[in-house]
């Protein structure tokens, strides 16, 4: 028995942004090979994007994803102001986090009821899961059009967003139109509130790991666009000095670059590593969310990952009423930038983690090299260690049963293969 | 059979490549996302479901470019399997901004992302499914309209045609009465030659338009590209702006080359 081999399986990984596979193969308890295969078409973009001109960066890059699309572009306008030595509005500022906010709710929602919350309850889809949890589905798909409302309002769409600039924004709204938006966020921010508590019901594996988390940290707010990139062994840099720290690596059964820490090897980005690293930033209601359901740095197990996703949902629908309290419109939507050379650097939290943009400009604004290092690519690596650990526990169950786990493993990172390859086929091996 | 007439249609949605927007708008229609599971059986989309129902599928939603010789072939395994076969958005109907590549040498391209080339295999264009395939419908848009998409679905559903309009953007502009940017401030937009679908956004929005749902039925680019010229546009801007999510459809990308020649 001990000796048997056994492969898991998944050609066509499901429930997650973009294509891969996953491959894994015991001998009886050992996992002796796993690999995460992403096989989703290389698009270029870090190849296209030379010569084209700065003020296309954000249309272009948020292109790269569907379901991050502001990720993208708030990463490429902060990359390209840092080169270019352009200041932006406060104003402007604030509105940037409340789109980050939309964003965040939108994402969330989506991965925490629509397709990580069916592994819990054994279901192979949401359309599944309504059938017996209609009430619940019902209020995921309003959070989630809240999410997407706020992301209109300021973008003009839900997907690939039009009025992100380098700058500030093309339009900015109204204090009137914002206001519109705080009876739905009331109600979203009860929903949060919600889902923290009934995620905090399901069942969860023992599993923990002793990860290094990595997230921006500022200080004296919850990150998104600003902050220091730091670990909970140590790291603490400038986005500047990111590729000092960090290296990409590229395997040959991946179209997606595995990025590590030099020296250090795999690193956990997302939801679980900003919590970790930046409970205290956290507004007061979603902390004392999370300690209700005694939910508190630090997190480990991975699968928890849907409650912290949860926590981020209240601390989004807070932070957006925040904002909209606070606003008051720019004088102007956007400041002037002319062209002129430079070279510039930014992390931005995407809903997956951290997203690292790197753009090189010529005196007539065009773009001369840009570098892309998307969350997905950057939790590949753990989701690979995770699941040489997990497997094993799982080793000996029925073939279905154990695959669906490991599934369930994967989906814990929220992985967006779309962006990885700038990901999932499960295969576990056992004969 | 009596009970064949109460069988539910059964859709499948593809992916090629893509960024997973278009089929991402199914499960943003919120209001619209239990009616429409209600109506029909999800048989295969693997970005909501673990579920796969085999083929045949009653209609086949395609969304992305081709751009591998594997997925060259899987594109013809998929219309074998669906009776009706519809492509959404730009790179399913126009090869995408990935389309790029087209004008440039794709190995350059894959040493500039890769430290090891060898490993990555790639075609060196990026094609519509409509290069490789007969494809019933093409519903454009970077990203496609959620509820055209939706009007696509029921008219197919029900035989008729849908009601998805071919004309331009101007058309959009002036029922929501925007004063015209390109007339009253000198923006360049593309309005005038790309279909008709997102509402206008970006003339809205206080920008010009970049062309997001393609060439419109008859586009005069000849006239708009001289009209770039006198707002000061240069010759390469001019055929940049030609070249985004839609480069690749005839009509763009002949405007794109003659302006890059000259």
């Amino acid at each position: 028995m001990s000796g048997r081999t056994r492969t898991i399986k998944v050609d066509t990984l499901a429930r997650v942004e973009g294509e891969g596979a996953l491959y894994i193969k015991l001998a009886g308890e050992r996992v002796t090979e796993v690999k995460l295969k992403i096989y989703e078409p290389p698009r270029l973009f870090e190849a296209f994007l030379r010569g084209r001109h700065f003020s296309e960066a954000p249309d272009i890059t948020a292109r790269i994803c569907g379901i991050c699309p502001i990720a993208y572009q708030m990463s490429a306008v902060h990359a390209i102001e840092g080169a270019l030595g352009v200041r932006i509005n406060p104003a402007v500022r604030l509105l940037r986090r409340l789109f980050y906010c939309g964003e965040w709710i939108e994402s969330h929602v989506l991965h925490v009821y629509m397709l990580h919350a069916p592994d819990f309850l054994g279901f192979q889809d949401v359309i599944a899961m309504a059938k017996d949890h209609k009430p619940i589905v019902e209020r995921a798909l309003r959070l989630k059009k809240i999410g997407n409302r706020i992301v209109s309002l300021l973008g003009g769409r839900e997907i690939h967003p039009i009025s992100a600039a380098v700058g500030g924004f093309y339009r900015v709204p109204t204090k009137n139109q914002l206001r519109e938006l705080v009876d739905d966020l009331e109600w979203a921010l009860e929903a949060s509130l919600e889902t923290v508590h009934w995620t905090a019901t399901l069942e969860f594996p023992d599993f923990e790991q002793d990860y290094e988390f990595v997230a921006l940290r500022h200080p004296d707010e919850y990150p998104f666009n600003e902050g220091r990139l730091v670990s909970n062994r140590g790291l603490d840099i400038d986005a500047a000095e990111y590729e000092d720290h960090f290296v990409e690596q590229q395997v040959k059964h991946s179209n997606a670059l595995h990025s590590v820490l030099r020296g250090r090897g795999s690193y956990l980005v997302g939801p679980m590593a900003r919590f970790n690293m930046n409970f205290d930033k956290l507004s007061e209601v979603a902390q004392r969310a999370a300690r209700q359901v005694r939910l508190t740095p630090p997190v480990k197990n991975p699968f928890r990952s849907i409650t912290v996703r949860s926590i981020e949902l209240v601390f989004a629908c807070a932070e957006a009423l925040r904002i909209i309290r606070e606003y008051e419109p720019p004088a102007a939507p956007r400041v002037k930038v002319p062209n002129r050379s430079g070279v510039g650097q930014a992390i931005t939290e995407a809903p997956r983690g951290s997203l690292y943009h790197r753009y090189a400009i010529d005196e007539q604004g065009l773009i001369l090299t840009a570098k892309i290092v998307p969350p997905t690519s950057q939790n590949q690596k753990r989701i690979e260690d995770d699941l040489r650990e997990y497997a094993a526990r799982v080793a000996t169950w029925p073939l279905d049963e154990a695959t669906w786990k490991c599934e369930q493993a994967i989906r814990n990172y929220d992985p967006c293969i779309s962006c990885a390859t700038h990901f999932l086929k499960l295969t576990i091996a056992r004969e | 059979m009596s009970s064949k007439g109460k069988r539910k249609p059964k859709v499948g949605v593809f992916k090629f490549a893509s960024c997973d927007g278009c089929q991402l708008s199914l499960l943003d229609a919120e209001d619209e996302l239990l009616g429409v599971a209600g109506a029909i059986e999800i048989a295969y989309f693997p970005e909501a479901t673990r579920a796969v129902v085999k083929g045949p599928y009653d209609i086949g939603l395609v969304e992305g470019s081709i751009t591998t010789h594997h997925d060259a072939q899987r594109i013809q395994e998929v219309r074998r399997q669906c009776k009706t076969l519809i492509t959404i958005g730009a790179c399913a109907t126009a090869g995408g901004i990935q389309a790029l590549r087209n004008w440039k040498d794709v190995d350059e391209f894959i040493r500039v992302v890769y430290a090891t080339p060898q490993f990555i295999s790639t075609l060196k264009l990026s094609t519509p499914i409509a290069e490789h395939v007969p494809v019933d419908f093409e519903l454009r848009g970077c990203p496609i309209n959620k509820y055209q998409l939706i009007e696509l679905i029921s008219a197919t559903l029900r035989g008729r045609k849908p009601n998805v309009p071919s004309y331009s953007a101007c058309l959009e502009c002036k029922r929501k009465s925007n004063v015209c940017i390109a007339v009253a401030r000198g923006v360049a937009c593309l309005g005038p030659v790309t279909q008709a679908g997102c509402g206008a956004l970006c003339p809205s929005y206080d920008r010009g338009c970049y062309g997001c749902y393609g060439p419109m039925e008859t586009p005069n680019t000849a006239s708009l590209s001289s009209q770039f010229h006198i707002l000061g546009q240069s010759n390469a801007q001019i055929t940049r702006d030609f070249r985004g999510f839609n480069a690749w459809a005839w009509q763009f990308r002949k405007a794109s080359e003659e302006y890059e020649h000259k």
